[in-house]
């Protein structure tokens, strides 16, 4: 009788069954894992250790894209907009008053979660196609706005530049040396966006996200998640766009547009909604795709049948068109789902028949 | 009697466009008793549970809870008060697991931030497992150990209408609201469900409105019965007395009456 | 604000919401009968002007025999993107439906730069440049009567752009076909019950909506010539059709003309940030909706159910 035994046996079993990995081999992979890209600079070739750092920072977008649409069911077209008031953001921070990056960066994270949390308002009101508008909105509300107000600060469509972070005299001006710091805040990212898919926000947003009218009637705030779905989401988006802003050493109103938001969804449908490793894996495909792409593109040129000007990147979105096309009639539950499948696999096979 | 009701529904009224949906309503839920509101079809039955929800907002008439005015609380706060109910159409949170369908249903009793959620380890880790205990009860209550894990968008209809039964009821209301909770069920799985619905009763005491098209059941289950035709209460009483009246007969006339 | 300028800005702003109607118009017929908002008409819209443009200029049809034959195929490809993308997503969530249209687009937009390229093109002339009209309107100012200068291509496309929502306005009121469409846009299930095909009805959408797009397209690129970015020019029309109610018809004509209006008047402001904001100014209008209004002027609200 299960009565019978001490309720901290219980409990314990419980905090098993709810653990995410409950093997110590599992945990010395992972750790081995980050071990080997941490130590990527050594090795590996500076094209590659750009490709990480980029993807580090695209993963971190989505996964703020995964918590407000992936788990909450609301669909954002703005979520590169938020990216460049992140960069903005953590830019002025800096070269204006002085601030050393470190701290600068979740400042500028949290103003533009605050600016994602006004564009979420009219979550309040509609969903489906008309919030996906209302966030259409702000992928034009935003860049129009750095590029014509305060000329004297934001200095209009030139942007600003950046100078490399920098922390107890190391400066981090090469991609080598940014990816520490690119992978670390990704690993903090990934962690923080974990817990909140299993806690009780997470269930909150997964509610709101199948049933927003059952949720409500049971109890959940639909507005106060949604409001919270779209603030941690522009938080995401304004850390990985102060990352990028600083990695490139420039930001301005076009350094994110909306092919980049529907990007970033393309990513998220090819990694798998509502999963952790969901943005992991389609950041990387999809990036991957994409730079193939252009870097295919000089290559197939004297094959194409027009060779007018611009053809040569026509590749990019016919590639990433017809994967996301093919992804979301085949495998509208990403690569996650794929992947999912393979660990019960897994782990079933010393009994699977 | 007024006094002692749990619920009173005061006449209340609801029109969408040129329908009528309801007029006039009233009627009492007293503690501890389950009453059943029959009606043909397009009768209003659904839309009265919604207006105790406050989903849809009556044009006239007030709805009391324990003195709250219902008409007047937000939806999401209904729950707080201690009201639970299920859907004619189940509607469950189709992406997580039975277990996850549950524990969100505590959502009301548990109290973690939005920082503590970020963190998880300690408070909301901990809360976590406190609620778990509640739930396992009563997954071992309704017997769905076996579909603890599984994402209830994949499980048949039958053991669908009963997860969400477990998810109204992992909100440990005073009042629950079934809105037909045994269609589309075959008869094992209607008497399955009758059985957990008068142990559900009897356990916790609660007071439960019970929506049902299956007379047999509702005469065996109910302690008493609201009749509800074109939005109009045509009739209230003892089971026995309901099958007897010749308005609800009237009704009833052309529509299968099992 | 520069009274000066405010008629003639006002009134080209006016004008301007012709073609934005008519895009508005492609939106509004697919989400009428499919409750999809086609974010790949732009897209469609580029590809049909193109191909126009190529049939009459590289291939030297006559004109009129290109634009017929750039609207079969407009029609085809309307159909076919219904047919082999979105079919196979009945009863996904809306998310899947909202990114396959995207994903349409990216395609169509690859394909037209692998196709066609980048350049810059003219395109034929269909209304004249010449001649423009000349309004004097009662307005005064230092002492002279405000005239207002209309270039003819502008009020020709606008009169044929405002004509056809009209025509189909009148389609949808009257012919058995219409009567079958805004029964289906109604309740699918009931209309499939009384024996209509909702794919056919689907598919009769698609390619009207096709069709349309690419009348706009051939309206703005023989005014303002033609190149990629045409596919953004669309972006003005879905606040247009959000305005007037996505699945009003009528709507959109008020939608597409109050959008013309405001970015009209916005560039006649003398204050430089709200000039530069005229290019905003749908998005603006568009939150302002969804704030007060979300079913547009003349949009049906839905009470939802469970
Ligand atoms: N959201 C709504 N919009 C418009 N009309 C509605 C809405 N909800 C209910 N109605 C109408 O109100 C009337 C009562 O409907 P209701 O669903 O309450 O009936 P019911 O008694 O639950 O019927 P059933 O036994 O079929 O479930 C019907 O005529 C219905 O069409
Ligand atoms: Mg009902």
């Amino acid at each position: 009788m299960a009565v019978l035994r001490p309720a901290g046996e219980f409990d314990q079993s419980y905090a098993y069954d709810m653990a995410t990995m409950r093997r110590r081999w599992q945990w010395l992979a992972l750790a081995g894992f980050l071990a080997l890209l941490y130590a990527l600079p050594a090795y590996g070739s500076p094209s590659l250790v750009s490709f990480v750092n980029r993807a580090a920072m695209i993963i971190i977008a989505v996964q703020g894209l995964n918590i407000l649409t992936g788990y909450t069911g609301q669909i954002s077209l703005g979520q590169a907009a938020f990216m460049i008031t992140g960069g903005y953001i953590a830019v002025l921070l800096v070269t204006r008053l002085d601030w050393n990056f470190f701290l600068a960066l979740p400042v500028a994270a949290i103003g533009a979660g605050l600016v994602g949390l006004f564009f979420g308002l009219p979550s309040l009101r509609v969903k489906g196609f008309y919030l996906a508008m209302s966030t259409l909105a702000a992928q034009f509300i935003i860049p129009w706005f750095l590029r014509n107000a305060f000329p004297e600060v934001l200095n209009g469509a030139q942007g600003l530049n950046a100078p490399p972070p920098e922390l107890f005299g190391v400066v981090f001006n090469q991609p080598g040396r940014f990816l520490y710091i690119s992978l670390t805040v990704l690993i903090v990212t990934t962690v923080v966006a974990h817990n909140i898919g299993r806690s009780r926000l997470g269930r909150a947003f997964v509610a709101i996200r199948d049933q927003d009218l059952a949720a409500e009637l049971l109890g959940i705030n639909p507005f106060k998640y949604k409001l919270q779905a779209f603030f941690l989401a522009a938080v995401y988006a304004g850390l990985s766009g102060a990352l990028f802003a600083f990695h490139l050493r420039h930001v301005n109103s076009e350094t994110f547009s909306l092919n980049d938001s529907v990007i970033l969804l393309g990513m998220l449908i090819a990694g798998g909604l509502g999963a952790s490793v969901g943005p992991i894996l389609g950041a990387v495909l999809i990036q991957g795709i994409l730079e193939l792409a252009t870097m295919a593109g000089p290559a197939v040129s004297p094959f194409l049948p027009s060779a007018a000007a611009g053809a040569v990147q026509a590749l990019r979105p016919l590639f990433f068109g017809v994967v996301l096309m093919v992804f979301l009639i085949f495998e509208p539950r990403g690569l996650a789902h794929r992947w999912s499948l393979i660990k019960a696999a897994w782990r079933l096979r010393p009994f699977s028949h | 009697m007024a006094e002692s009701a749990l619920l009173s529904v005061e006449d209340v009224s609801l029109v969408f466009g040129r329908v009528q949906a309801l007029s006039a309503v009233s009627l009492q839920v007293r503690p501890g008793e389950i009453l059943a509101i029959i009606g043909p079809n397009g009768a209003g039955k659904t839309s009265l549970l919604n207006c105790i929800s406050n989903f849809y907002k009556p044009t006239a008439g007030r709805i009391l809870f324990d003195g709250n005015d219902l008409t007047r609380t937000a939806p999401h706060r209904i729950a707080g008060f201690g009201i639970a109910r299920t859907f004619q159409n189940i509607a469950l949170y189709t992406g997580l697991s039975t277990l996850d369908n549950l524990m969100a249903a505590r959502h009301i009793h548990m109290r973690a931030g939005l920082l503590q959620c970020l963190l998880y380890w300690g408070f909301s880790h901990r809360e976590d497992l406190r609620h778990r205990l509640v739930v396992e009860e009563i997954i071992k209550f309704l017997e769905m150990e076996a579909i603890r894990k599984t994402t209830v968008g994949a499980l048949p209809h039958g053991l669908r209408k009963r997860v969400e039964l477990g998810r109204a009821l992992a909100l440990e209301p005073r009042l629950l609201l079934l809105d037909e909770p045994m269609t589309g069920m075959n008869q094992e799985e209607k008497e399955d469900m009758a059985r957990f619905i008068l142990d559900i009763h009897e356990q916790r005491g609660l007071s439960i409105v019970l929506i049902e098209h299956d007379m047999g059941l509702v005469m065996d289950i109910a302690d008493r019965v609201v009749v509800l035709d074109f939005g109009v209460k045509i009739a209230e009483g003892a089971p026995d007395e309901i099958k007897r009246n010749p308005e609800v007969i009237r009704a009833y006339l052309g529509q299968a009456y099992t | 604000m520069n009274w000066q300028l405010l008629p003639q800005f006002a009134v080209t702003g006016l004008l301007a919401g012709g073609p934005i109607a008519l895009m508005a118009l492609g939106l509004v017929l697919i989400f009428k009968s499919s409750y999809i908002f086609n974010f790949a008409q732009g897209q469609m819209m580029l590809i049909g002007t193109l191909v126009t443009w190529w049939l009459a200029v590289p291939m030297e049809l006559p004109l009129w025999l290109a634009i017929i034959l750039a609207l079969l195929l407009s029609a085809l490809l309307g159909l076919a993107i219904e047919r082999l993308a979105l079919r196979p997503l009945t009863g996904q969530p809306l998310l899947t439906i909202i990114l396959m249209t995207l994903a349409v687009g990216q395609t169509l937009q690859g394909l037209a730069l692998l196709l066609f390229g980048g350049a810059q093109r003219n395109f034929p002339q269909i209304f004249s440049a010449a001649d423009p009209y000349r309004i004097v309107t009662p307005f005064i100012h230092n002492e002279r009567n405000i005239t207002i200068i209309l270039k003819q291509n502008l009020v020709w496309s606008f009169v044929v752009a405002i004509l056809l929502v009209v025509l189909i306005a009148l389609f949808f009121q009257f012919t058995r076909t219409g009567l079958a469409m805004r029964a289906a846009s109604e309740d699918h299930e009931l209309a499939q019950g009384i024996g209509l095909r909702i794919s056919r009805i689907f598919g009769i959408s698609w390619a009207m909506a096709g069709v349309v797009a690419t009348i706009g397209g051939i309206l703005l690129a023989t005014a303002s010539g033609l190149d990629l970015s045409l596919s953004i020019v669309v972006l003005a029309a879905f606040p247009a059709a959000l305005l007037g109610g996505l699945d009003s018809i009528p709507g959109v004509i008020v939608g597409g003309l109050l959008i013309g209006l405001t970015q009209g008047v916005a560039s006649a402001s003398s204050v430089q940030i709200v000039r530069s904001a005229a290019e905003i100014m749908p998005y603006v209008v568009l939150l302002i909706v969804l704030l007060i209004r979300p079913e547009g002027l003349f949009g049906r609200k839905r009470v939802e159910r469970i």
